[in-house]
This record gives C-alpha cells, sequence and structure tokens, in this order.
C-alpha cells in the first residue's frame, strides 16, 4: 500500500500541471464557503445585535401604554387618553406580586441651556425605579432619589448625547443646565446605552424625577398623570403572570365593566424582541442553506473536472496498475487530488468570506459577526464535498481493466 | 524448475453472439532464467498470451502457477502485488509518466510496495546505473531519446527484483542501432542476473537473441524451439 505522503505528492503535482483548470474548479468551493460564512457573519452580527438592544432595553419589560381615545367614533390611537397616573404605577408595585419595579414616565421635550450651548432633547420625568427596570447604572454622580420625587427637586440626570453636545469635555455634575429656562442641578451622567431597538439614540435624554416634570415642565389638567409605566417582571418566567395581574388590576382600579375593553395596553417587549431574535435566527439559518446551495455546485463542479481528469489520464491510471497499484491506491490518489481542490477552496472561501463580511460591514453598516464555528463548520462541509464529489470519479478510475486503460490513446 | 506453469489455458471473448477464441488449450512450461521470444502474425493470440502471464488479464479456463501460486483466481488487488512483485513489464510504446522525471518514473513500482523514501532513491539511482542512464535521473521523458526511454523503463521493471520481465515488442517504436543496445541489456540481464525473459515479437532479428522461440497461429501453439540465442 502506498503512503499518505507520496499520494499528496503525486496530487499536488496532477493539480500542478493543470494550473488554471484546478484554480477554476476550486473558485466554486472558494465562492461556496465564502458565501456560508459571509451569510452567517451578516445573520450572527444581526441577532447579536438585536439581543445586545435586548439588553440595553433592560430585560423582563412589559411597557403600559394609555388606551385609545374615542371622540364622536374617531379612535384616536393608544397612548392618546390620559388613564394612567402615579397611583397606577404605585399599586403595580404593591399589588402585583410578579413585578419586581415600576417606573411611571411622563415625557416631552425641551431645549435644554447650558452657558451658550443649547440641545433640543427628550426629557422624562420618572421614579429611581426607572434605572432599576432599564438596569440603567450611572457613569458618574448619583442617581435621584425617592426623596428627590417626594420634593419635586429640580435635579437632573444626563444622557451622554446630551453632555457630549453641551459640555463638551467638562465635567457636567455639579452645574446648573436650564431646561425650558428652568434652572436644574446636574447631579449624575448615565452610563450610554446606545441604540433603542427601534433605533432612536437611548442616550440623547435627560431625566428628572417625575413630580417636577408634572408641576414644572409639562404640566397637564390631570393631576399625577404619567404617559406610560416601565415594569419588570421577576424573571423570563414571570413575564406572563405580570401582565395578567396588572391587567385585572388596572381593570378593577379603572372600574372597567366586563364588557367593555381596557382603556389601557400592555405590551411585553421581551417577548416582541424574542420574536424578533427568533426570525432572525430563522434568517440566518436561510441565508445559510442558500449559501451552501453554491457549495454543493463547487462540488458537482469538482466531480466534473475529476471525471475529465480520469479519462485524461487512464494510460497513467494503466501505467500505474501494470506496476503495482491496487484498488485503493488509484481510489486514494484520486480522492485526495479532489480533497485537496476543495480544502483549497476552502481556506481561500474561509478568508474571502471574512474579507467579505468586513466590507460589508464597512460599506453598510451592518455588523457582522463570524463565529467560528462557521468557520469550522463551512470548512468541514468543504472537506466532506471533497471527498463525496471526488469518490465516484475515484471508484471509476480504480475499475479501469488495466489492458484496455494501457491502450487507450 | 519451472517458474511459469500454464496448463490448457483458453480465453474466449464473447462479444454478443460471436465467441472469439482467442487462446485453445496453451499448455507450456518455463524455466527460471530461460530467455523465450513468442512470435505469431497479429490476432494470433500472442498478445492475450503475454497478458495473462503478465497478471493483467486472467484466462477463461485452465491454470497458471507462477512460482507455484495458482493466480488465474485470484482477485484485483492480488494481481497487482504479483505484478508490482513478480513482474517488471517492458512495453512497445515505453509506457512512462510523462510529467515525471526518469527518477520518480523508476521509483513508481517501489512506491506502491511502501518503501520508504531513501531506500527508493537508492534503488532507483542503481537501477538507472544498471541501465546506463546515470546522469538522466532528472531528465523527463519527453527529453530522453526513445531507447534511452525504454532503458527508464527496463529500469523501472528491474527496480522491485522481479524474477520474471515481459517485453512487448520492446523495440517496436526504435531503429536497429538502438533496437540492438537494447536487445543487448536484455541478454546481459538474462545472462548475468538470471533473469527470466519473455518477449513478444515479430521480427525474426530480434527474436534471435532469445534461446527458445515459441510460435502461435489462431491461439495455438504450432512450434516450440530451442536455439543459441546467438545473434
Amino acid at each position: 500500500m502506498i503512503n499518505l505522503q507520496s499520494t499528496v505528492r503525486i496530487s499536488l503535482r496532477a493539480l500542478r500541471v493543470n494550473k488554471m483548470r484546478s484554480a477554476l474548479t476550486t473558485l466554486g468551493i472558494v465562492i461556496g464557503v465564502g458565501a456560508v460564512i459571509a451569510m452567517l457573519a451578516v445573520g450572527t452580527g444581526a441577532s447579536e445585535q438585536i439581543a445586545a438592544q435586548m439588553s440595553s432595553m433592560g430585560s423582563n419589560l412589559l411597557i403600559i401604554l394609555p388606551g385609545a381615545t374615542t371622540a364622536g367614533g374617531v379612535r384616536m390611537g393608544s397612548g392618546t387618553q390620559p388613564t394612567l397616573n402615579m397611583s397606577d404605577a404605585e399599586a403595580i408595585r404593591k399589588e402585583c406580586p410578579a413585578v419586581s419595579d415600576v417606573a411611571p414616565v411622563l415625557s416631552g421635550v425641551a431645549q435644554v441651556v447650558y452657558g451658550h450651548l443649547n440641545w433640543s432633547t427628550g426629557v422624562e420625568g420618572t421614579t429611581p425605579g426607572m434605572f432599576n427596570v432599564r438596569d440603567w447604572p450611572v457613569a458618574s454622580g448619583r442617581l435621584f432619589t425617592a426623596q428627590d420625587v417626594k420634593s419635586a427637586t429640580k435635579v437632573c440626570l444626563l444622557g451622554q448625547t446630551v453632555v457630549d453636545n453641551l459640555f463638551g469635555g467638562q465635567n457636567p455634575v455639579g452645574r446648573i443646565v436650564r431646561i425650558k429656562k428652568i434652572p436644574f442641578t446636574v447631579i449624575g451622567v448615565l452610563a450610554p446605552k446606545g441604540q433603542s431597538p427601534g433605533g432612536r439614540d437611548q442616550d440623547d435624554r435627560i431625566y428628572v424625577p417625575v413630580t417636577t416634570a408634572q408641576k414644572k415642565l409639562f404640566g397637564t389638567p390631570f393631576p399625577g398623570m404619567v404617559r406610560i409605566i416601565l415594569v419588570k417582571a421577576r424573571s423570563t418566567d414571570d413575564l406572563g403572570r405580570a401582565e395578567q395581574q396588572i391587567n385585572e388590576l388596572l381593570r378593577q382600579r379603572h372600574h372597567i365593566g366586563r364588557k367593555e375593553e381596557n382603556d389601557f395596553t400592555v405590551r411585553n417587549l421581551t417577548e416582541m424582541m424574542q420574536a424578533a431574535e427568533q426570525s432572525t435566527k430563522v434568517m440566518t439559518l436561510l441565508l445559510g442553506a442558500i449559501a451552501s446551495v453554491s457549495l454543493l455546485v463547487g462540488g458537482i463542479g469538482i466531480m466534473n473536472i475529476m471525471l475529465v481528469s480520469v479519462t485524461e489520464r487512464t494510460r497513467e491510471i494503466g501505467i500505474r496498475m501494470a506496476v503495482g497499484a491496487r484498488t485503493w491506491d488509484i481510489r486514494l490518489q484520486f480522492v485526495v487530488e479532489a480533497l485537496t481542490l476543495s480544502l483549497i477552496g476552502g481556506v481561500v472561501g474561509i478568508i474571502l468570506g471574512i474579507t467579505g463580511s468586513e466590507i460589508v460591514s464597512a460599506l453598510f453598516g451592518w455588523p457582522t459577526v463570524v463565529a467560528p464555528f462557521s468557520v469550522i463548520l463551512a470548512f468541514g462541509f468543504s472537506g466532506l464535498v471533497g471527498i463525496f464529489f471526488g469518490f465516484y470519479p475515484a471508484y471509476k478510475a480504480s475499475l479501469l481493466d488495466p489492458i484496455e486503460a494501457l491502450r487507450y490513446e | 524448475m519451472a517458474i511459469m506453469e500454464v496448463d490448457k489455458i483458453n480465453k474466449v471473448y464473447r462479444l454478443g453472439e460471436f465467441t472469439l477464441n482467442a487462446l485453445t488449450d496453451v499448455t507450456l512450461s518455463i524455466d527460471k532464467g530461460e530467455f523465450v521470444a513468442v512470435m505469431g502474425p497479429s490476432g494470433s493470440g500472442k498478445s492475450t498470451f503475454m497478458n495473462i502471464l503478465g497478471c493483467l488479464d486472467k484466462p477463461t479456463g485452465g491454470q497458471y502457477f507462477l512460482e507455484g501460486t495458482e493466480v488465474g483466481r485470484l482477485g484485483r488487488d492480488e494481481l497487482a502485488g504479483i505484478r508490482n512483485k513478480k513482474l517488471g513489464f517492458v512495453f512497445q510504446g515505453f509506457n512512462l509518466l510523462s510529467r515525471t522525471s526518469a527518477m520518480e518514473n523508476v521509483e513508481l513500482p517501489m512506491l506502491y510496495d511502501g518503501l520508504p523514501a531513501h531506500e527508493r532513491k537508492e534503488r532507483a539511482l542503481m537501477a538507472l546505473k544498471s541501465v546506463g542512464l546515470e546522469g538522466r535521473e532528472g531528465h523527463h521523458p519527453n527529453q530522453l531519446s526513445g531507447g534511452q526511454q525504454q532503458r527508464v523503463a527496463i529500469a523501472r521493471a528491474l527496480v522491485n527484483d522481479a524474477p520474471i520481465i515481459l517485453a512487448d515488442e520492446p523495440t517496436g517504436n526504435l531503429d536497429t542501432r538502438t533496437s540492438a543496445g537494447i536487445m543487448d541489456l536484455m541478454v546481459r540481464l538474462n545472462s548475468e542476473s538470471n533473469i527470466t525473459v519473455i518477449l513478444v515479437t515479430h521480427e525474426p532479428d530480434i527474436a534471435a537473441y532469445s534461446k527458445r522461440v515459441i510460435k502461435f497461429i489462431d491461439g495455438r501453439i504450432i512450434s516450440d524451439t530451442a536455439q543459441d540465442g546467438s545473434a
């Protein structure tokens, strides 16, 4: 039996003889492997981005929106009716066992001034519960407290984007900014959070105590009214239970009869995000599957060329058989040849796939992540393709009649 | 002692409804160290006979003993092993691997015998030297003359210490002077190394180098005569 090292040398030489042909044959695998890796990189990048956004949003999150107003048969869409207030939030926190914390929010847009610079941004009045619900720590300074909310103090927390636009390089903690011309003391800067799942900049925001917002900034005719209530469930498993408990509680509090519709909506953001993540995963799989088709086509290309090669080298096969090559010596020679083609294609394809996904990242700004598993998968798959599609030509070669093969012109 | 013994071998080709008797009841015994020429017109069955002797083909009937082993019923790979170890082939068309050096062509049988690289090199060099091709190891077949290519083929046949060389029209593609050189080499291998040589030819002057001439017509042996081989 011939040793493997010699077989590999023979195969490499045979491939070198027809450089152009070998290169073109390999190209099929290069494109296949490259496509698989790039597609999986785009898909993995997308789902990792969603996962990151999910954790930036805060985990196990529910949002309660006020219901739709109906005026003369015209329904205005959810959030237009002032049905939620501070005591709803407080009741949810106290009476729903599946809820770990709540954060009522009253928000608006306001012009903020510091020195000679000004910036228009979202101002949200809320309670300290917000930073627990959204898993959001301060980068410097401190959060406001329940006491701040109680006494409606004029303090604020700035998002990083606001700091960048108003303060340049200075430390804003302790400074006074004017929101709607009212002076507020900056007590802290929040840690950067990046984009929301909807694409909004979550750092372009100012947080003030909810009571301050109600009394000083966005006065409403309904005392204690809030725009939304954020709720954190105790765990992912508790999300459904929390939703149900909130529904029951608010229906009771808002005196909603059996047949009447809710005047509020509870949205399960975590569930929505999980659905999004799931669909991205399916997408990734689909892209990968489509890319594997090109890998398959590349494999067929290898088989085609190997069949041509076996026919062309019939005489060589005859000579080898005459001097004592056994069935498996011949088979191995051609399988190794096909395998060499496909593995070279695999390596080049991996390089191409990685570069390709970086180019996609750079050009379109899509996040791409080349997972090591996808590289191993693509490389292993290209090897299997080589063996699978190389075997039939090798098998054919090994069954040639030595006399016929020696006579072949 | 008989190194090759064939007993009533037949070879029948079936081509649809026709049957062609390529060999009919051929019985023959060749001793170790003999130099035999097989002659006959084309279609006489001499090539078929050589293919069977060379374990490239199997008889449809009868028995063939090679060094005492019945090889007619062996499988593909066992026959390959016998070709590798016991038989050396020299063909009319040389049958060298074209994009491979003389050295590597000679190494080929040892490759399939699984010998380590250094031993292959050593023995290939010796074999090339013994056929007078010292210094041509790196040449490719297309850089060598016909006679030199045939010498490479002979070196390849020798290199595994095969006791038998089967030569099918070895001088068919060569001019008279080169042919004489090749035949002298064969005679030398036969007399000095006691290698059994079986030669197929249709040229009487080539057959004259041998010590025994077997003539085929229509798949049968019609004469088997000894001669002094003093061409």
